[in-house]
């Protein structure tokens, strides 16, 4: 276990290697130094601006996170339970999770204008389905001998849906649920990119149009080590919902 | 019921698509994407088979790699595009290596899992036999792997195209992306559903396609 994790670092550090082998190639006007981008990192988190954006992003985030989780596992939960809605459904979610949202989200901006609820349901759209059709799986995938016994225990649909199923399904939804965040992530930062006013997608793209080199690897740099926290404990909590392995 | 400025009817949406191929004024466009597209896809495919066969017979590099490969889906990759272009310019350049960017990954991790999953016994007869190196990677080692190679193809596929039209609706010189982005902006409806209808059409021809092919050969591999 430990000697992984420093294998890990060591190849952390040979790609931080990399990177600064690359700047001496094609130097500063393209990509900046390792040290360079983290200095302005450090800079940037200390701007008011910085955080302006950070909070419309991670207020949009935490919404299409609420309705795209909510909404999937309550959408998988009633599909799930009926044998014949899980077979029509599933080859139809599979379709519509492989298209390219982005597509959409010109649709998106006509019908909600462009702000907050724009956003948000633009992360909702990439982040429903695969939550959809993991709790859809989950509820597959509980063994038939739970709901027997639970048949036999007398219990009423209710209790048997809250003390039995649900519990069984848990980690493979939540699984889904890790999978759906990620990519409500990545959708909430496309809709900044592409049209927004607000938010660290949008300040990207400012940065791009300004060929601010520095900035843009320093933004990209904070967005990918937070979305890399945030998929680690959630993969952490999902490991303890697993009790082992 | 909906104003025209939101969504037109899907019959007129059928007849705009229908104006846009006959008349040819975007073939250039439609051109660019599909070349643009085929090319990430080559590349992120064989690219994608290399690493990971390379990975496949390094186990420690592999170990500090898994990680690695198992965020990388988890983080927006994307917000990587900006500096492609800084480094590409605005064109075929940066476009391809998002492309390739967003696909090569899972073309890895699924070459990773199909080596995997070649049985043993495959391989010891390949041994009894005497087969060399490169005959047994070729007639044993890559057939029975196949079914979890085509997996990687439509994935880094289907991954490829959304990193491509995504960096056509931010910036770019042409493409349906481009269009559809254009359309929108000057409330062209007709051109934006048209294109739109393309692509989605266009994407779901090639991804069935490729799941069709890849069930097959999960069924015709799965019984050994």
């Amino acid at each position: 276990m430990k000697a992984r994790h420093l294998d890990t670092l060591l190849l952390l550090l040979c790609l931080g290697f990399a990177w600064e082998l690359i700047y001496a190639l094609v130097g500063p006007d393209v990509v900046p130094s390792p040290v360079t981008t983290l200095r302005r990192a450090g800079e940037l988190v200390q701007t008011a601006n910085f955080w302006k954006d950070a909070a419309s992003t991670g207020h949009a985030f935490a919404l299409a996170c609420a309705i795209g989780i909510g909404g999937g596992i309550a959408i998988g939960l009633l599909l799930g339970f009926s044998k014949l809605a899980t077979e029509v459904a599933d080859p139809m979610l599979g379709t519509i999770y492989s298209i390219p949202k982005i597509t959409l989200y010109p649709i998106i901006l006509l019908i909600f204008g462009l702000n907050l609820s724009a956003k948000v349901a633009f992360g909702v759209i990439h982040g429903v389905f695969p939550v959809i059709i993991a709790t859809m799986s989950a509820l597959r995938n509980v063994p038939p001998i739970h709901r027997r016994t639970a048949h036999v225990l007398g219990l009423s649909p209710a209790a048997t849906i809250s003390t039995v199923l649900v519990p069984a399904a848990l980690p493979e939804i939540f699984s889904g649920i890790r999978i759906g965040v990620a990519v409500t992530l990545l959708g909430t930062l496309l809709a900044e990119m592409f049209a927004s006013a607000s938010g660290l997608g949008f300040a990207l793209t400012r940065a791009m149009e300004l060929h601010e080199v520095v900035d843009i690897f320093a933004l990209a740099l904070l967005i990918f080590a937070s979305a890399a926290i945030l998929n680690g404990s959630l993969l952490a909590l999902e490991r303890r919902l697993r009790g082992h392995d | 019921m909906i104003n025209r400025l939101t969504m037109i009817p899907p019959t007129e949406m059928a007849g705009a698509l229908w104006q846009i191929a006959s008349s040819g004024k975007f073939n250039a466009d439609i051109l660019f994407t599909v070349t643009n597209t085929a090319a990430a896809i080559t590349l992120s495919v064989i690219g994608g088979f290399l690493a990971g066969a390379t990975l496949h017979a390094m186990p420690r590099l592999r170990h500090a790699a898994n990680p690695l490969l198992s965020a990388y889906y988890a983080v927006p990759v994307f917000v990587f595009y900006p500096l492609l272009i800084v480094a590409f310019g605005v064109g075929r350049g940066a476009l391809i290596a998002m492309g390739a960017l967003v696909g090569i990954v899972a073309m890895i991790v699924n070459t990773l899992d199909g080596l995997d999953r070649v049985p043993p016994v495959l391989i010891k007869t390949a041994e009894v036999l005497k087969l060399g190196y490169a005959r047994k990677l070729l007639l044993v080692r890559l057939p029975a792997a196949l079914p979890y190679l085509v997996t990687g193809v439509k994935l880094a596929a289907a991954y490829s195209v959304i990193g491509i039209v995504a960096g056509e609706f931010i910036l770019a010189t042409a493409g349906i992306g481009k269009r559809i982005a254009f359309g929108y902006q000057d409330f062209d409806n007709r051109t934006m559903y048209g294109m739109l209808l393309l692509l989605l059409i266009l994407v779901m021809v090639v991804n069935g396609a490729l799941a069709y092919w890849e069930k097959r050969l999960h069924r015709r591999f799965g019984r050994s």
